[in-house]
C-alpha cells in the first residue's frame, strides 16, 4: 500500500476516534443532569428575598422527560410555567420564601424521625394554612431536605380517595394538592444538594431506585451565589 | 481430511459476505431486536413492575444476549459443529494462512489471535484511560461539576470495569496466545477455536459496557455491591453481562491454557526446564478458570435478583449483602493475582536476557508463581475486613494475607540475584522491567499497610488503597505490559521498534506515573473515600497535583500510541531475527514467526536461560522437510 | 547475608566483595533511618491522636512504617549499587555474566527473614486489634472487647445510615434521634451501625473509626473518646448518588454540653418521638418498600 493511502486511512481513523470521544464527553455532560435554574431576587429592607415555588408530582408526563412516570419535582418560573429543573440559583444570605404544592399520594418515611421538620424558621412548615410541627411519617408524600443545612421538610400526601387527583404533570392548582410554606436562610455562596427522603421509586427495591437517584426528579442543587 | 492449508482466495464480494466481523455485526443487530422483542412479546405483559419502572428489563438482558450470540454466529463460530453434524467437510477459512482479513474473522492460527488481543485490548485500554482522564477533570475542584454527580459514578464505573475486565487478559490475551505454544514447541494451542472465541467475546463484552451510556450509566463501580446494585438503572445490566461475559472468556482462556501447557509440550521440555514465563501463564491460568466461575454465578444472581426481583442480595426479604461481599472477593481476590502474576513473569522471563545471566533461583522463582497462586485463594476477607464480618477471622485474614507477601518476594530475591554481577544492558523492555521493581515495591508495601487491620481502619475504601492496587496493576501489569510490547513485537510482527522512541516513552510514562499516584497515598490516608465526587478544600492542591500529572500520563500513552503505529505503518524497519541475543526458543525462528511456526517440533534439551555457560544446541532441527499441521 | 561466591579473578588481583559492600551499606543506612522514621515520622503519622484508638493506629503505623524501612533500605542500595556496578559498557560486544544460578544460603536467609517479618507483622496487628478492635466495625458479636468496661457501661449510640444523609439514636436517653453526632469526652462509646437501605460505611477520620453500615446488621465499633474536638465524618462506601455528599461534622464535647445538647434534641424530639419505632439493633422498616 502506498504512503499517501496509509495516510489517508490513519487520518481517517484519528478524525473518526475524535468524533466518536466528542460525542461520547457531550453526551457524559447530559447525562442525568439537570439545567440549572435563576431564581428572581426580590430586595426587601436592603436584603435579598425569594420565592421558590415547587411542586411535587407523582409523575412527570411524556412532554417533559423521557421516563412519563417518574415522580418528580418541578420549579415555577415568573410566567407561572412549571419547569422540570432541579438545579436552583439563590442568592448567598438570603431569605427563601417556600411554596411546595404537592400532587402525589403518601408513601411513608423510611425513616419516621424525618417527618420532624429542622433547619427553618420556626422548626415549623404551614400545611393548607394551618401551622405544624410534624406530620405522621406514614402520610408522607415526599421530603425537601438540604443536609448540609440540616434542613428536612416532610410533605404530606394526598389523600388516597380524594377527587381530581393529578395525573401527568404539569399539575394546575384546581386538581386535588396540599400546600406547604416554610422560610429558610442562605448563607455563604457554596453549592450544596438537596434530596427528598421518602422512597417512593415504585418498581425498585427499597424505593430508591430511578428517580429517587437522578438528579432532575427528587435530586437536585442549590447554587448559592 | 486434507490439513494442506487454503491457497485460493474467493472474489471480494463473496470474501466481504462470508463469516467475518462484518457479517458478525449485521446478525448481532438482527440477535439484539430478536432478544428485545421476543422477551416484550412473551414475558412483558406478565411482569407489572416493569410497567412501573418504565422499562422491560428483561427485554434489555435478551437483547443483548442475543445480540452477543448473533454476533458469534455471525463471525462463523458454529460452522464447523453445525457442517460436521450435518455431514459436510467444514470449510477451511478458519484456516487461512495469509491475507489481512485474517484479523477481522475467525481465525485459528494461534499468532492471529494474540495479535487480535494486542490491538483489541489495547483500544479498551484506551477507551479506560479516557473515562481516566475525565474522572480527574472531575475532580480538579471540590465543587466542579463538569458531569452530573451521577454520571461521575458511572465514569468511575466505567474505567475501573474496562480496566479490570480487559486488563485481567492483558497479558495471556496477546502474549501467552502468541508465545506460549512457540515456547514449548507447539504449532497450535490444544483448544484453537475456543481461543478465537475468547477473544471474540471479550470484544463484545467491552462494547456492551460502552453502551451502558445509552441505559442511564450504573452507580456502583466495578465493584457492583448489592443491595445498590439493584437499585440502577438498567444500565446495571450492561456492566452485569459485561462481566459475565468476561468471566466466560477469562474461563475457558485458562482452561486453554492449562490444556496446553500440560500435554502439548515438545519432547524434553521437562516441568523443569519450562521457560518461567510459561509457569507464570500456568499459575495465572489455574486462577482464571476456578475464579471466574463464581464471579459468572454471583452476576447470573444479581441479574436475577434484577429482573425477576428474587431475593438473593436482599436483606430485608431474606438474602443477605454479605452473600455478595464474600462471593464478589472469593473472585475479587484471585483476580487480582491474575493481573500480577504475568507481571511477575514477563519481568523474571526477561531479566536474564538483559543481565546475560542465567535466571536466578529457577525452582524458588516457580514455587513464588505457584505459591501466590495457591495463597490467593485465603486472603479475600481482607477486603472487607471493617464490614461487620466475624470478629474470629480478622486476624486469620490478616496473617494469610501478610503470608501471601513471601511467595511475592521470592519473585523479588530472584530477579535481583539475577541482575546480581550481571552485564546488564538498559534496552527499553529492560528499563520497563526496572521500573516494575519500583512500583511494585510501593504497591506491595502500601499492602502490608492494608492487610494490618488497625491500618486499614483509616485506609479501607480511601484513595490509599487506590494508590495501592494502580500501583501493583498499573505500575505493576502495565509497565511490564510495554515491556512485553517492546521485547516481543518485533517478532510478532517483523517490525523493529525504535530504542530512542520507547525510552522517552518510558521516561514520559515512569515520571508523570509516579507523580500521579504517590500523591494519592497522602490523600487516602488524610480522610478522601473513593469514588467521591467532592473533598475538603484542604485537599485541593493534592488534588490538582495528581490531575495535571494524570493528564501528562495521559500523553504519553497517546505518545505511544502515535509512535507505535507510525514505526508499524510507515516507517516498517525490517526486525532481525534475534535483536536481543536472547536463548529463548522464539527468537531462533524468523520475524515475524512463519505460520507453522516451526518446520520439525524441536527437541529440548536445556531451559534457555544458559547465559555463561557457553553456547547452548538448538532444539529446532535443521534441514528436515515441512511436517503436517 | 553471606559472601556471593565470586567468580575466578584474574592472577595477582584481590576480588571485590560486592555482596559484602551492600550488605555493610544496607546495614548501616537501615540502622539510621529506622530511629529516624520511627522517631520523627511515627507521631505525624495519620489519622492523628483525636482519640484512643486513633492513637492506637499511630503508634501502629509508626511500626509498620519502622519494619518497611530497611526494606527499601534494602532495595535502594541494592539497585543503586547494581545498576551502576554491572551494566554493561556502552557500545561494547555482547558478553555474557557468570553462570550463578543459585545459592542456597541465600534463599535460605531470604526466606527466613521475610517470614520472620511477615510473622512479626501479622503478631503485632493482631495484638494490636484484639485490645478493642482499632475502632474497626466487628459485627454484631464483637471479639475484641476492651477489658476493664462491659459493653453495658458504654455509651450506646446507634449510626443509622440511609440513602443519603446519617442519623443517630441514643438508647440511654430514651432512644432520642438527631442528624447531628455529639458525643462526650473521656469516654467508652459502642457505636453500633447499621444501614435502612444499602451498605454504606462510617468513616470518621480523626476517630480513626470505620464500620460498614449494612442493613439488617449492627456492626459494632468500640470508641474511647479523648479531649473535645471536630470531626469529619463521610461515607466510605459506595452507596448510590449523593455519596460523595453524605458528609457532615460530628464533635466531641466536654460532659456538661453533652449532657445539655442531648436534652434539647429530646425536647425538639417530641413531635415525632412516638412514631419513632422502639430501639431496635436493626431496622427493618415497615412496610416493606418495593412499590410506592
Amino acid at each position: 500500500m502506498r504512503v499517501g493511502v496509509k495516510l489517508l486511512l490513519v487520518a481517517a481513523a484519528v478524525a473518526a476516534a475524535g468524533v466518536l470521544i466528542g460525542l461520547y464527553v457531550s453526551k457524559l455532560t447530559t447525562l442525568q443532569g439537570s439545567a440549572s435554574y435563576t431564581v428572581p431576587v426580590k430586595q426587601v429592607n436592603g436584603k435579598p428575598v425569594v420565592d421558590l415555588t415547587l411542586e411535587t408530582v407523582a409523575a412527570v408526563g411524556p412532554k417533559l422527560s423521557p421516563n412519563p412516570d417518574w415522580v418528580s419535582y418541578l420549579v415555577q418560573n415568573q410566567q407561572g410555567v412549571w419547569e422540570h429543573r432541579t438545579v436552583w440559583k439563590l442568592p448567598a444570605n438570603a431569605t427563601i420564601h417556600v411554596t411546595i404544592y404537592n400532587f402525589d399520594s403518601a408513601s411513608g418515611l423510611r425513616n419516621p424521625y424525618l417527618a420532624r421538620p429542622e433547619g427553618i424558621d420556626g422548626n415549623r412548615i404551614t400545611i393548607n394554612g394551618k401551622p405544624s410541627d410534624g406530620i405522621n411519617p406514614n402520610d408522607a408524600s415526599h421530603t425537601f431536605a438540604i443536609p448540609a443545612y440540616h434542613l428536612i421538610v416532610a410533605l404530606p400526601g394526598v389523600a388516597d380517595n380524594a377527587k381530581n387527583q393529578c395525573g401527568y404533570a404539569p399539575c394546575s392548582l384546581s386538581m386535588a394538592h396540599e400546600t406547604v410554606r416554610f422560610t429558610f436562610h442562605t448563607g455563604a455562596p457554596g453549592h450544596f444538594r438537596w434530596q427528598c427522603f421518602v422512597p417512593c421509586a415504585a418498581g425498585w427495591v427499597y424505593g430508591w431506585g430511578g428517580p429517587m437517584q437522578t438528579i432532575g426528579y427528587m435530586d437536585g442543587f442549590i447554587d448559592v451565589t | 481430511m486434507s490439513a494442506i492449508a487454503v491457497a485460493v482466495r474467493p472474489p471480494v464480494v463473496r470474501r466481504l459476505l462470508g463469516f467475518n466481523l462484518l457479517t458478525g455485526v449485521l446478525l448481532g443487530i438482527g440477535g439484539w431486536y430478536v432478544g428485545w422483542f421476543g422477551a416484550h412479546a412473551v414475558v412483558g405483559p406478565s411482569l407489572a413492575y416493569f410497567a412501573a419502572i418504565d422499562f422491560n428489563e428483561l427485554s434489555l438482558v435478551l437483547a443483548y444476549l442475543g445480540g452477543v450470540t448473533g454476533f458469534l454466529i455471525g463471525l462463523g463460530f458454529l460452522n464447523y459443529p453445525v457442517k460436521r453434524l450435518l455431514g459436510y467437510p467444514p470449510s477451511l477459512r478458519e484456516k487461512e494462512t495469509e491475507g489481512w482479513g485474517r484479523y477481522f474473522s475467525l481465525c485459528t492460527d494461534h499468532k492471529v489471535v494474540g495479535i487480535q488481543y494486542l490491538w483489541g485490548i489495547g483500544l479498551f485500554f484506551f477507551i479506560g484511560g479516557l473515562n481516566a482522564m475525565l474522572i480527574r477533570f472531575e475532580l480538579l475542584r471540590p465543587d466542579h461539576q463538569a458531569f452530573p454527580a451521577g454520571t461521575y459514578l458511572t465514569l468511575v464505573g466505567v474505567h475501573g470495569s474496562m480496566m479490570m475486565g480487559m486488563m485481567t487478559s492483558g497479558i495471556l490475551g496477546p502474549f501467552a496466545n502468541y508465545l506460549v505454544p512457540i515456547m514449548i514447541g507447539a504449532r497450535r494451542m490444544a483448544f484453537p477455536r475456543i481461543e478465537a472465541f475468547t477473544f471474540w467475546l471479550l470484544m463484545a463484552a467491552g462494547a456492551i459496557l460502552q453502551t451502558t451510556i445509552f441505559w442511564g450509566g450504573f452507580p456502583t463501580g466495578w465493584t457492583g455491591y448489592e443491595p445498590l446494585n439493584v437499585e440502577g438503572y438498567q444500565g446495571m445490566d450492561c456492566y452485569i453481562l459485561f462481566f459475565a461475559l468476561v468471566g466466560i472468556s477469562m474461563t475457558l482462556l485458562g482452561l486453554n491454557m492449562i490444556v496446553t501447557i500440560v500435554t502439548m509440550r515438545a519432547p524434553g521440555l521437562t516441568w523443569t526446564r519450562l521457560p518461567i514465563f510459561v509457569w507464570g501463564v500456568l499459575s495465572t491460568a489455574i486462577l482464571m478458570a476456578l475464579a471466574a466461575p463464581v464471579l459468572v454465578a454471583t452476576l447470573s444472581m444479581a441479574l436475577l435478583d434484577r429482573v425477576v426481583q428474587t431475593n438473593f442480595f436482599i436483606p430485608s426479604q431474606g438474602g443477605s449483602s454479605y452473600l455478595y461481599e464474600n462471593l464478589f472477593w472469593v473472585f475479587g481476590h484471585p483476580e487480582v493475582y491474575i493481573l500480577a502474576l504475568p507481571g511477575f513473569a514477563i519481568v523474571l522471563e526477561l531479566l536474564p536476557v538483559f543481565a546475560r545471566k542465567p535466571l536466578w533461583g529457577y525452582r524458588l522463582a516457580v514455587a513464588g508463581l505457584l505459591g501466590v497462586s495457591l495463597l490467593s485463594w485465603f486472603v479475600w476477607q481482607h477486603h472487607i475486613f471493617v464490614s461487620g464480618i466475624n470478629g474470629d477471622l480478622r486476624p486469620f485474614y490478616m496473617l494469610s494475607t501478610e503470608l501471601i507477601s513471601i511467595p511475592t518476594g521470592f519473585t523479588f530475591i530472584c530477579g535481583m540475584m539475577t541482575l546480581w554481577r550481571g552485564n546488564i544492558r538498559y534496552t527499553t523492555p529492560m528499563l520497563f522491567c526496572l521500573a516494575w521493581f519500583f512500583n511494585f515495591l510501593l504497591g506491595g508495601l502500601s499492602g502490608v499497610f492494608l492487610s494490618d487491620v488497625p491500618s486499614d481502619v483509616t485506609t479501607h475504601g480511601s484513595f490509599f488503597s487506590m494508590a495501592h492496587f494502580h500501583y501493583t496493576i498499573m505500575g505493576g501489569l502495565v509497565f511490564t505490559f510495554f515491556a512485553a510490547i517492546y521485547y516481543w513485537v518485533p517478532k510478532m510482527t517483523g517490525v523493529q521498534l525504535s530504542e530512542r522512541l520507547g525510552k522517552i516513552h518510558f521516561w514520559w510514562m515512569f515520571l508523570a506515573f509516579n507523580s500521579t499516584f504517590m500523591p494519592l497515598f497522602a490523600i487516602g490516608f488524610l480522610g478522601q473515600p473513593r469514588r467521591v465526587v467532592t473533598y475538603p478544600k484542604s485537599l485541593q492542591f493534592l488534588n490538582d497535583w495528581v490531575s495535571v500529572s494524570a493528564f501528562v500520563l495521559g500523553l504519553s500513552l497517546l505518545y505511544f500510541l502515535v509512535t507505535f503505529v507510525y514505526q508499524l505503518v510507515f516507517v516498517k524497519k525490517p526486525a532481525e531475527a534475534n535483536p536481543w541475543g536472547s536463548r529463548s526458543i522464539e527468537f531462533r525462528l524468523p520475524s515475524p514467526v512463519p505460520v507453522h511456526n516451526f518446520d520439525r517440533i524441536p527437541v529440548f534439551s536445556s531451559d534457555p536461560y544458559g547465559y555463561g555457560e557457553g553456547p547452548a544446541p538448538s532444539p529446532i532441527p535443521v534441514g528436515a522437510p515441512a511436517g503436517r499441521d | 547475608m553471606s559472601a556471593v561466591p565470586t567468580a575466578a579473578s584474574p592472577a595477582g588481583a584481590q576480588p571485590t566483595n560486592h555482596g559484602r559492600r551492600v550488605f555493610v551499606a544496607w546495614i548501616v543506612l537501615s540502622v539510621i533511618a529506622t530511629p529516624l522514621v520511627a522517631i520523627f515520622l511515627g507521631p505525624i503519622l495519620p489519622p492523628g491522636n483525636g482519640s484512643e484508638q486513633a492513637h492506637g493506629q499511630v503508634i501502629d503505623n509508626t511500626v509498620l512504617t519502622a519494619t518497611i524501612t530497611p526494606v527499601i533500605c534494602l532495595l535502594v542500595v541494592f539497585f543503586a549499587y547494581t545498576l551502576t556496578q554491572f551494566r554493561a559498557a556502552p557500545g561494547a560486544a555482547l558478553a555474557d555474566g557468570p553462570p550463578l544460578r543459585n545459592h542456597a544460603g541465600i534463599q535460605v536467609w531470604w526466606v527466613v527473614l521475610t517470614t520472620a517479618t511477615v510473622l512479626f507483622l501479622a503478631g503485632f496487628g493482631t495484638f494490636e486489634l484484639l485490645q478493642n478492635g482499632s475502632g474497626g466495625g466487628q459485627g454484631p458479636s464483637p471479639v475484641a472487647v476492651p477489658s476493664g468496661v462491659r459493653q453495658n457501661q458504654m455509651l450506646q449510640v446507634q449510626v443509622i445510615g440511609q440513602q443519603w444523609n446519617w442519623t443517630y439514636r441514643y438508647p440511654s436517653y430514651g432512644g432520642v434521634e438527631t442528624q447531628q453526632l455529639f458525643l462526650p469526652e473521656h469516654t467508652w462509646v459502642a457505636l453500633n451501625v447499621t444501614s435502612l437501605d444499602v451498605i454504606h460505611s462510617f468513616w470518621a477520620y480523626k476517630l480513626g473509626v470505620k464500620a460498614d453500615a449494612n442493613p439488617g446488621v449492627d456492626n459494632i465499633a468500640y470508641l474511647q473518646t479523648r479531649g473535645p474536638l471536630s470531626f469529619d465524618i463521610r461515607c466510605a462506601e459506595l452507596c448510590g448518588l449523593w455519596h460523595g455528599y453524605m458528609y457532615q461534622t460530628g464533635h466531641v464535647v466536654s460532659q456538661s454540653q453533652f449532657a445539655s445538647w442531648i436534652k434539647q434534641q429530646q425536647q425538639l424530639d417530641k413531635p415525632v418521638a412516638r412514631y419513632l419505632p422502639k430501639y431496635q439493633r436493626f431496622y427493618y422498616p415497615d412496610p416493606q418498600r418495593r412499590a410506592g
